[in-house]
């Protein structure tokens, strides 16, 4: 939250509507997203009840679990998503691409395009995590055999709800954080948790204000909860029934038949209403245009998506249910690392969130009024060409003097702050030296430095490379963090792991 | 006759009162300043069935699965003396524990008996134990507890085991919750931890009160057990819960003697929803609302997941900025008002001196955000697209 966001949202709360707090989207949309809305029985660990999975809109899958606490009833779910899931994932097996590595003209090949995961919210996220966790340890062969496409099913969710934790990715998106980070509603980010009533601040029905439309989004008979957890009367009122009748007709054909075909109604009618929402919700963001750095991202996300795929089809065994100490910590420096990038991007492709940056005094925009665009430093062969502007701002400037700066419509550009002064009537003037970007001469082509007259804008935040942590090898692992890790095999236990 | 006892039964009316708990404690010092709650949850008022009649049903009820997953996991660590709980705490958490009794406080004598009676029965036996230096370990079910909310004494019925092991008191906690691979959802531990925080503290003013043993033989680690992975087999952790105590404490020593609060309200106030034949309640729901309102809240979105009069409050609470969040109203220089928020942004209004460096603050974030957005403030288009590369070179 910052001040930015609070008054997006008071704002959001006089004007009834949600207020944009991006004018361009930083998520990519899949142009043929999965969508996958499950549901849980309430009370247990991962007892999945039914699920809408598809990359159709208007054909869904529906699996229920008619016995949700029956374990061959629960792999047979699993396994039935696993048949969807696979099936999905080889839409992009097929066409791949070439990029440069370095440098040098070699190049390496990925995959064209990588799958993406819609679910509606935070708890669709940890529900896609427990199921990778409760199937990815199991084998096809054996006492405990299950069908093959199972634990293939568990590594990749597993793999993704891993990803999801990098803000930098996008491919598995819950949408209620999707779309808070593109509009601030009028309700508190508590309620932004509940997909209807944010989806109905940010695009309320016609003839009613986002508040009415989040209001009517709470009424679980109009909107059932998306998931996973169930409305509690609905649990009460009618599924425990269902279920129960299923149970009882199990034996006769006829009467299990209709009991099934109850229950897949009543649940088809708790699901659809966020299935619906989940398309709606790709709608709204993809209507947003792509901020200049979603596409670089993504391409991040094919490269890991190949490398995983590669990993797997070389019989790479399931993540291990806890990370060993390097590993965890090379985790933790890459996510931090990441999640800076990600910041950085985010400010120089989108004005408003730079602003915040600008309200911190991290930042600012303003006029060029002075320029030495021929000044040169040094002498001799150390002869460089240091041009210096002048930039007049309103903005607070809370910058040390000395600190390296950028500007986003000069990515390729460093600035240092020499110096920044009041002059009057609320203008700061600061001065900048530029370095890089201007060719390798003494005289600076035309356009690769700002002119007088021009509007500027310079943050502390660069999208550049950050240091890697020093950590040492696995094997190198001290005593003090457990000693090298004994390299993780998948035992008995894993694979016979109770599930009920 | 004007007593705090008889003024609460007033405000309760004819419905039988419903006890505290740990869970209402909990929820109580999250937001202290409310006094709303505090006088409700004193008198023992059944918030759910005021707030529907006013016409705000409480957002949440439990579903009947997770209530017998809750029950049928209970029961099995609880089989046969504790048995399995025995087990784990002998294998995972390599307690000594010789041979242990087990005493139920709920039922004795062949039948469920009043707070008092099971009060008194808990003093006893558990004063008697802490006295008593037996090296002998004694499982407790059901004790009965009292702690002092608000000046009163109020009963806490806790779902635990205060188990005794040579010269300690420890709280055993049983939650259905899953822990998998040694994490468990961290909203749910917090739960646990803080509710088992106020059996410490409840435990520790019975030791006090009985004289028997410093109140820190209660041990401030407690046993939470829960199932393991996906199955039902049951895994203990020990948790550390100084931490919650000290800010459990605090809070209680914050929230406002009832007295006090009572002082404040009108002598007639009653929240009755005494029935008419075909058990509805005879109140006309506006004149229950008025009466709610006549008691000061102070909202918060956290309440939505712990208060049953949420609904109500929220309603109440519109155009505040602490209705978005308290880390809204914080952002938003604490400016109680959204439209007074918005004025000041705007530079409609003359903040007040205490106002004046917030309002510097919004307006310079209201500017930013104008020059920012091509178009303004307006409400977007409802699949807004809105121009943005230019909009850099606008600015200023």
């Amino acid at each position: 939250m910052s001040t930015m966001t609070a008054l997006a949202r008071a704002l959001a709360v006089e004007q009834g509507v949600a207020q944009p707090i991006a004018t361009v989207r930083h998520v990519h949309i899949s142009d043929r997203p999965l969508v996958f809305v499950p549901l849980a029985l309430a009370g247990e660990a991962n007892a999945p009840l039914a699920a809408m999975v598809g990359d159709d809109r208007s054909d869904p899958h529906l699996l229920v679990v008619a016995q949700p606490r029956n374990r061959d009833q629960r792999f047979a779910f699993a396994a039935e998503l696993a048949r969807i899931f696979v099936l999905y994932l080889e839409l992009f097996f097929g066409a791949e691409e070439t990029v440069p590595v370095g440098r040098g003209g070699e190049q390496r090949t990925r995959y064209a395009d990588a799958p993406q995961l819609l679910v509606p919210n935070q708890g669709g996220i940890e529900f896609v995590a427990l199921l990778g966790r409760s199937t990815r340890f199991r084998r096809a062969e054996g006492e405990w055999a299950v069908d093959p496409a199972v634990p293939v099913l568990g590594q990749w969710l597993s793999w993704l709800a891993g990803r999801a934790e990098n803000p930098a990715s996008s491919m598995l998106l819950a949408m209620t954080g999707a779309l808070a980070r593109h509009w601030a509603s009028g309700q508190s980010a508590v309620e932004d948790q509940n997909l209807a009533a944010l989806a109905g601040w940010i695009d309320p029905p016609e003839g009613m204000t986002g508040q009415q439309a989040a209001a009517a989004a709470e009424d679980p008979l109009t909107w059932p909860p998306a998931g996973p957890a169930t409305d509690p009367t609905f649990d009460n009122e009618v599924l425990a029934r269902l279920i129960e009748n299923a149970a009882r007709a199990e034996g006769d054909e006829r009467a299990e038949r209709r009991a099934l075909r109850a229950l897949t109604e009543a649940l088809r009618g708790q699901i659809e209403p966020a299935w619906r929402l989940v398309w709606k919700s790709a709608d709204l963001l993809r209507a947003l245009p792509p901020g200049e750095h979603v596409a670089r991202r993504w391409d991040d996300d094919k490269d890991a998506f190949s490398l995983y795929a590669a990993y797997l089809r070389e019989g790479g065994a399931p993540q291990p249910r806890r990370d060993s100490a390097v590993t965890a910590a090379r985790r933790l420096a890459w996510l931090e690392r990441e999640t800076v990038r990600y910041a950085a991007q985010r400010a120089h492709d989108d004005p408003l969130v730079m602003a915040e940056q600008r309200l911190a005094g991290e930042a600012f925009a303003g006029q060029v009024i002075a320029a030495e665009p021929g000044r040169v430093v040094g002498s001799g062969r150390g002869r460089k060409l240091r041009p210096l502007i002048t930039v007049a701002t309103t903005d607070p400037v809370a910058i040390e003097e000395g600190t390296r700066l950028v500007s986003p419509s000069r990515p390729g550009q460093n600035a240092v702050l020499v110096s920044a002064a009041p002059a009057g009537e609320g203008l700061t003037e600061a001065v900048l030296e530029l370095s890089g970007g201007m060719g390798y001469g003494l005289i600076a082509p035309t356009g690769t430095i700002p002119e007088v007259g021009e509007q500027v804008c310079f943050a502390t935040l660069a999208d550049d490379w950050q240091p890697h942590g020093e950590l040492p090898l696995p094997e190198d692992t001290p005593w003090t963090h457990g000693g090298p890790p004994v390299p993780y095999q998948p035992a008995d236990e894993d694979v016979t792991e109770a599930w009920s | 006759m004007h007593t705090t006892e008889a003024r609460l039964d007033r405000i309760r009316g004819f419905a039988p009162p419903r006890p505290h708990n740990a869970r209402t404690i909990a929820a109580l010092t999250s937001n202290p300043g409310c006094a709303r709650r505090a006088i409700m949850d004193a008198a023992g008022v059944d918030k759910a069935r005021v707030a529907a009649h006013a016409g705000f049903r409480a957002p949440f009820g439990q579903s009947q699965f997770a209530i017998t997953r809750g029950n049928a996991f209970e029961a099995q660590v609880k089989a046969d003396g504790c048995a399995e709980l025995l087990r784990l705490l002998r294998e995972q958490l390599h307690l000594p524990i010789p041979e242990v009794s087990y005493d139920d406080l709920e039922y004795f004598g062949g039948e469920r008996r009043s707070h008092e009676a099971r009060h008194a029965r808990t003093r006893a036996l558990l004063g008697r134990a802490a006295a008593s230096g037996d090296d002998a370990g004694t499982m407790f079910d059901h004790p009965m507890l009292t702690l002092e909310v608000g000046g009163r004494r109020v009963y806490l019925e806790p779902d635990l085991i205060a188990f005794r092991l040579r010269d300690r008191f420890h709280v055993v906690e049983i939650k259905s919750f899953a822990v998998i691979d040694g994490q468990a959802d961290g909203g749910k531990v917090a739960a646990a931890v803080i509710q088992s925080a106020v059996y410490v503290l409840a435990l520790r003013q019975l030791m006090e009160a009985t004289a028997a043993a410093p109140p820190d033989i209660v041990a401030d680690e407690v046993i939470l057990v829960c199932p393991e992975n996906f199955s039902n087999r049951p895994v203990a952790a020990l948790l550390d819960v100084r931490k919650e105590l000290t800010v459990l404490q605090r809070q209680l020593a914050r929230l406002e003697r009832i007295e006090d609060l009572l002082d404040t309200l009108p002598a007639d106030l009653t929240f009755d929803l005494e029935a008419d034949e075909a058990g509805v309640p005879r109140r006309p729901p506006g004149e229950l609302a008025e009466a709610i309102r006549v008691v000061p809240a102070r909202y918060a979105p956290e309440c939505l997941s712990s208060c049953e009069m949420c609904f109500f409050c929220r309603d109440e609470a519109q155009g505040e900025t602490g209705a978005l969040g308290r880390d809204v109203r914080d952002d938003l220089g604490c400016v109680e008002y959204v439209p007074t928020a918005l004025a000041l942004a705007r530079g409609e209004a003359e903040p007040s001196p205490e106002q004046a460096e917030a309002a510097a603050v919004l307006r310079l974030a209201c500017r930013l955000r104008s020059e920012s957005l091509p178009g303004g403030e307006g409400p977007p288009p409802a699949a807004g697209r809105w121009p943005g590369e230019e909009a850099l070179g606008e600015a200023v």
